[in-house]
């Protein structure tokens, strides 16, 4: 695995998705996901909501970086605030 | 839609997902790696955070690309798929004349892209090349070489020349599959030529354009070789698309993190288009269905 060059910060965050994903699978194994309507102007499923969420935050974060100077953190925990609106109401 | 379906079927994805884990995701969070990294190799490596992200995002020249990146898709988008859809309207509908049609429309489409570079290198030659010396002949003052607006309208005509033909067998296969009462009807209407075409041809043709547009946009979004091949990037830097950049930083420069960080913003990008596409795409179906 050296060749990966594995950083302790990309460690927690794939560690992180991977936990998503699975928690999502055994969720969906629980309780099958229904698509439905929420605030986005799509019918959406849990899934759906995930990724759209997980991909907004990745722009969200670009964004940040490259108009603001201010620490990541920020924009992180408005992150996650946005997805789990999203997953709730989305 | 209030009912779940069986997800059982899932299980026999497994062996893609294997596959694609070693061909795209490993590859890919090795890239994530490298992007927070000033590397060099393995064991020459230190932490600099979101250090590359900061730069790439506030680099000139990147921006520069990126900018010629989206107008050069879009310039192709905006000339091939109208052409396109003329070129099927206007393609025989029964008889030998078919096939001929076909296999002329597919001929470019065979042909690599490296190949294609250097037929347009040569064809665009004022002294060797066709078309080169013809634009002379006519007075024209021609060098694709030299002059960064002829270096353009090349690597789009050279595109065109490629790809246009994608862009109409797609279309020619839509029309085909227009039932004919839909035109019957027309008749009885005595609708005219555009009130077909607007009213039946364009709606019906609505999903394999959006195929279509897709797989033009991220084909052109990522062209590398022809340009290459042509124009070598230039006059200066006015045909160097995203990837040449890229590839300049990354195998050029050996600028990994840097580059690794460059990857993923290009990945973003090109993630975000397919999804609005797809999302337009399966909504279409639901919508029709």
């Amino acid at each position: 695995m050296e060749w990966m060059a594995w950083t302790l910060p990309t460690s927690l965050f794939f560690a992180g998705i991977g936990t998503l994903l699975l928690g999502m699978t055994a969720w969906q194994f629980v309780t099958p996901t229904l698509s439905r309507q929420g605030f986005l102007p799509i019918a959406t499923t849990r899934g759906d909501r995930l990724f759209i969420g997980l991909l907004s935050s990745g722009w969200l974060h670009l964004l940040w970086l490259g108009f603001t100077d201010q620490v990541l953190w920020m924009i992180s925990i408005v992150c996650v605030v946005w997805m789990l609106v999203l997953m709730k109401w989305g | 839609m209030q009912r779940t379906h069986n997800n059982r079927a899932w299980w026999l994805v497994l062996p893609v997902v294997i596959v694609v884990a070693f061909s795209a995701i490993i590859p890919m969070m090795t890239v994530v790696n490298y992007s927070v990294q000033d590397i060099f190799d393995p064991s020459t490596r230190f932490f600099v955070g979101t250090e590359w992200y900061r730069e790439i995002l506030r680099d000139e020249r990147l921006h520069d690309s990126l900018i010629r990146q989206f107008v050069y898709s879009f310039a192709v988008l905006a000339i091939e798929i109208p052409l396109g859809i003329a070129v099927a309207l206007s393609m025989p509908r029964k008889g030998f004349m078919v096939s001929l049609c076909m296999i002329l429309l597919a001929l470019p489409l065979l042909i690599p892209w490296n190949v294609v570079g250097t037929i347009w290198q040569i064809i665009g030659r004022e002294d060797i090349g066709l078309y080169g010396w013809a634009l002379g002949q006519l007075g024209i003052d021609y060098n694709y070489a030299s002059n960064p607006a002829d270096a353009w309208v090349t690597v789009l005509v050279m595109d065109v020349w490629h790809w246009t033909s994608l862009v109409a067998l797609l279309c020619y296969s839509g029309l085909r599959a227009i039932p004919d009462v839909y035109y019957q009807a027309a008749r009885i209407d005595r609708a005219s030529p555009w009130a077909v075409f607007r009213y039946i041809q364009l709606p019906k043709l609505k999903s394999v354009l959006l195929i279509g547009i897709m797989l033009r946009f991220m084909d052109s979004f990522m062209i590398y070789t022809e340009p290459f091949v042509l124009t070598g990037g230039g006059p200066g830097t006015t045909t160097t698309f995203l990837s040449q950049t890229l590839t300049q930083m990354a195998i050029g420069q050996f600028d990994l993190g840097r580059a690794a960080a460059f990857s993923l913003i290009y990945f973003l990008i090109i993630l975000l288009v397919s999804w609005l596409f797809y999302t337009a795409m399966t909504h279409q179906d639901s919508d029709d269905a």
